[in-house]
């Protein structure tokens, strides 16, 4: 353990945490856009600067390692005049339409502009910066007007997902996320795991499944944290809810909630959710008779489907039916799949599709 | 009257850079055979007692920065030399290069000696592509020679970008990432090319190693300014008469430099300003030119020695115009990884231009100095960290030249 003076008061941190660390361990709130927990550091957004008494320069809090005796203000005038300017010069190049803006009310940067009083920015002259980008894929809206450079998106793709589909190009303030020669998502490495939209501290990266102006995050009635349905490997997510109609899913990065995945999911489970709500969907068991689907109850379409079965067992022999399980359910429905197979029909013909 | 003083150029003109018999012939690599009979500790304790400061601009005494990577244990270190040469107006390692490489070349082997390392990258400029060949020559002759034994050597060469020639920035693009700056700690020398102990030295630092080892530490200690012991390279360029490139020793004056080995004024102008130490470096007015170059000196009136360079300006010269320029140079050069210097380089360009274009006001002013002041204190790396101060330090010594161009209030 070593001592460290934040703000006048003396703490105990152990030796091995960053600065940022040893104020949240104290519940010193200390802004930041480019940290993440699960992601590698980077240093790079400036927010999480704090001032030390005779060091001219202000320090990186997320990437700079306490010691003994370390004396640090938080909040200091210096700390301050340099956040402001920081948010100054990245509202000025920021689409700002709030009003339409999926991540209004969970935006870092509508936080810390209002946390700090930043209503304007002075350091306009140049005008708005503009980074155009076709991507017609249906699932995620990429609108660098409103990217704040935190490269989030970047890492999270390259470290959580491995599939380093973006990056940066170019430099100065015509750096840009993209995809490698500029192109589309689609025609990149990307699989539509949404992984950067989960990390994205902005409205840059949003949902294009959730978005049209349905509930955005911050104003749904409830998130309720369930298990994805699409296959066994039971990651969590979360149904955004309002008006009692799934309006979007996001995800809980808390390996408490969701210790399977934290919070990271696939294509399927983060943007495959609209066929809740869709009118083609199937409600009740289909019988088809004539050439034509009727709606039959449980009972009745199980007894159907027991019938069949039972018909080819006697007439064909048993090893005429094959059982092939999908990969959307458990192990353990999977195990009784099986016992299904060879105890009730009475053959080893068993598959399932993970196999291929 | 002061006069110059070679170390790093004594074989200036004197051999042929193409033939390392010349070199052998004048002494060369006798300091790296007495250095590998010599304990590490001793090497070390000798370029630390010599008092060598690095000479690529940050000033840090290069023995104790040998023994950070020395101090590790590691299956691989690096000695990695700095010749990006990014700083405008700055031709010395160009001309190191071209006199003398195998003086370098010495100087890293005794370096890969002192921390233990066996492998030498050098980190050569792009617009350089001539000295890139000279430099695999001089490799191929020491290797076909032996001297270098066991140490190989490698040129990279840039790709035009200013920041690749800041160590971690560097230290990436020599492993093909993006040439971005890495937050610091860890420094290079702990952990540096694949994270792996790693020296990063300038060109003229390694330049020096070989006379130290030979001649001491000692008799290196009593050669110009005491904190900054030795001599220092300078590029000269702008409206001074010999645009030449000198080595003199550090406690040499401005003004002699200007005007004993720079031949004074071009045309027979009035001297205005200097600015030293590159683009990044301060304005240096008339009052202040007796002030010695060494980096300490130099600091202390608010200017730096940085890379030596030398940029001289008569009356005729327009200030806010100079640095309007530079700071377009920024614009351009910014990597962009942080917020302060990627949006600040660009919001301080277009601020000058409007002062220079006289549609400026008061407030102006008063917004690119808190930008300034910000960009300082909160940057990443040393690029966005000085940028600033041509601004700054125009607006201190030269400010009627900005109010002159103001709108009326
Ligand atoms: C933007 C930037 C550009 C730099 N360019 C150079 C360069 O071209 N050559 C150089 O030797 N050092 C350059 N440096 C300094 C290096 O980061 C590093 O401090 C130096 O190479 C260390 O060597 P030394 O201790 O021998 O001076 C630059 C630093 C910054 C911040
Ligand atoms: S959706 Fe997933 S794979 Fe595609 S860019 Fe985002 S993080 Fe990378
Ligand atoms: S798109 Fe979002 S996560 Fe990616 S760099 Fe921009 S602001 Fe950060
Ligand atoms: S200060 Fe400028 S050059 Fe350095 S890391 Fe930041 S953006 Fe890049
Ligand atoms: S949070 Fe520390 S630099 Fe971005």
């Amino acid at each position: 353990m070593v001592t460290v003076t934040i703000n006048g008061q003396q703490y105990q941190v152990p030796e091995d945490v960053t600065i940022l660390e040893a104020c949240r361990m104290n519940n010193i709130d200390l802004p930041t856009f480019c940290y993440d927990d699960d992601l590698k550091l980077a240093g790079s957004c400036r927010m999480c600067v704090v001032e030390s008494p005779g060091r001219p320069l202000l320090i990186a809090a997320c990437v700079t390692p306490v010691f003994d005796g370390l004396t640090i203000e938080t909040e200091s005038p210096a700390v301050i005049r340099a956040r402001k300017t920081i948010l100054e010069l990245l509202i000025a190049r920021h689409k700002m339409e709030c009003h339409v803006c999926e991540k209004n009310g969970d935006c870092r940067l509508q936080d810390y502009c209002y946390r700090y009083g930043v209503a304007e920015s002075r350091f306009t002259d140049g005008g708005m910066l503009h980074f155009p980008i076709e991507d017609p894929n249906p699932f995620i809206e990429r609108d660098y007007d409103k990217c704040i450079m935190c490269t989030r998106c970047v890492r999270a793709c390259e470290e959580i997902t491995v599939a380093q589909a973006i990056g940066v190009k170019d430099r100065g303030h015509h750096a840009q996320i993209s995809t490698a020669f500029n192109g589309k998502l689609e025609d990149s490495p990307c699989v539509f795991c949404g992984q950067c939209v989960m990390v994205c501290p902005v409205g840059a990266l949003t949902s294009k499944v959730s978005a049209a102006y349905h509930g955005r995050p911050s104003d749904v009635d409830k998130r309720v944290l369930t298990t994805c349905s699409y296959c066994g490997t039971g990651c969590t997510l979360e149904l955004n809810v309002k008006d009692n109609k799934v309006v979007g899913v996001t995800s809980n990065r808390d390996e408490n909630f969701s210790p399977v995945n934290k919070g990271a999911l696939c294509v399927k489970g983060r943007f495959g959710w609209d066929f809740i709500n869709s009118s083609d969907r199937l409600t009740t068991p289909l019988i088809k008779e004539n050439g034509e689907f009727r709606p039959a109850s449980w009972e009745e379409a199980l007894n159907f489907a027991a019938q069949g079965l039972k018909k080819i067992k006697e007439e064909k022999g048993a090893d005429s039916i094959a059982v092939f399980t999908s990969a959307r359910i458990t192990n353990e429905e999977n195990y009784l799949a099986q016992k299904l197979a060879r105890a009730a029909l009475g053959t080893n013909n068993v598959d399932h599709c993970a196999r291929l | 009257m002061a006069q110059e003083m070679h170390i790093v150029l004594k074989n200036r003109d004197k051999i042929n850079p193409l033939d390392i018999n010349d070199y052998l012939a004048a002494g060369g690599y006798q300091s790296l055979v007495k250095a590998r009979g010599m304990a590490q500790e001793e090497v070390i304790e000798e370029v630390k007692n010599s008092g060598l400061r690095g000479r690529g601009g940050a000033g840090f005494n290069t023995g104790l920065k040998w023994s950070f990577s020395y101090n590790i244990k590691s299956d691989e270190k690096y000695v990695i030399c700095n010749a990006d040469e990014g700083e405008p107006g700055t031709y010395k390692d160009r001309i190191i290069f071209e006199s003398d490489p195998h003086i370098v070349l010495e100087g890293m082997a005794i370096c890969g000696h002192a921390i233990g390392s066996k492998k030498g990258y050098i980190y050569c400029r792009g617009e350089y592509p001539q000295v890139v060949d000279l430099l695999k020559k001089a490799i191929s002759q020491a290797k076909e020679k032996g001297v270098l034994g066991d140490f190989d050597i490698e040129v990279r060469m840039g790709a035009g970008a200013y920041v690749c020639g800041e160590e971690s920035a560097l230290i990436e693009s020599i492993l093909g990432q993006r040439g971005e700056p890495r937050f610091k700690p860890p420094f290079p020398p702990v952990s540096g090319l694949n994270w792996k102990p790693s020296i990063v030295n300038n060109v003229e630092t390694f330049a020096n190693i070989p006379a130290i080892i030979h001649k001491g530490a000692q008799w290196f200690t009593g050669i110009g300014a005491k904190s900054y012991p030795g001599t220092k390279l300078l590029s000269l360029t702008g409206d001074v008469k010999n645009r030449v490139c000198i080595e003199v020793p550090t406690d040499t004056t401005i003004r002699d430099v200007i005007f004993h080995f720079g031949g004074g004024m071009r045309n027979n102008g009035q001297f205005k300003a200097v600015q030293i130490g590159g683009t990044s470096g301060g304005f240096i007015p008339e009052s202040l030119l007796d002030t010695p170059i060494d980096f300490d000196s130099m600091r202390k009136i608010g200017a730096t020695l940085g890379t030596g360079a030398v940029f001289v300006m008569d009356q005729s010269r327009d200030i806010v115009d100079v640095v309007t320029r530079i700071s377009k140079f920024f614009e351009h050069e910014s990597c962009g990884k942080c917020n302060p210097c990627r949006e600040g380089v660009f919001r301080c360009h277009e601020i000058m231009k409007k002062i220079n274009k006289g549609l400026a006001t008061e407030e102006d002013l008063e917004k690119i100095q808190l930008l300034c002041l910000v960009m300082e204190q909160t940057c990443l790396c040393g690029c966005g960290q000085a940028a600033p101060s041509p601004i700054l330090t125009t607006l201190k010594h030269f400010q009627e030249e900005y109010e002159q161009k103001l709108l009326p209030a």
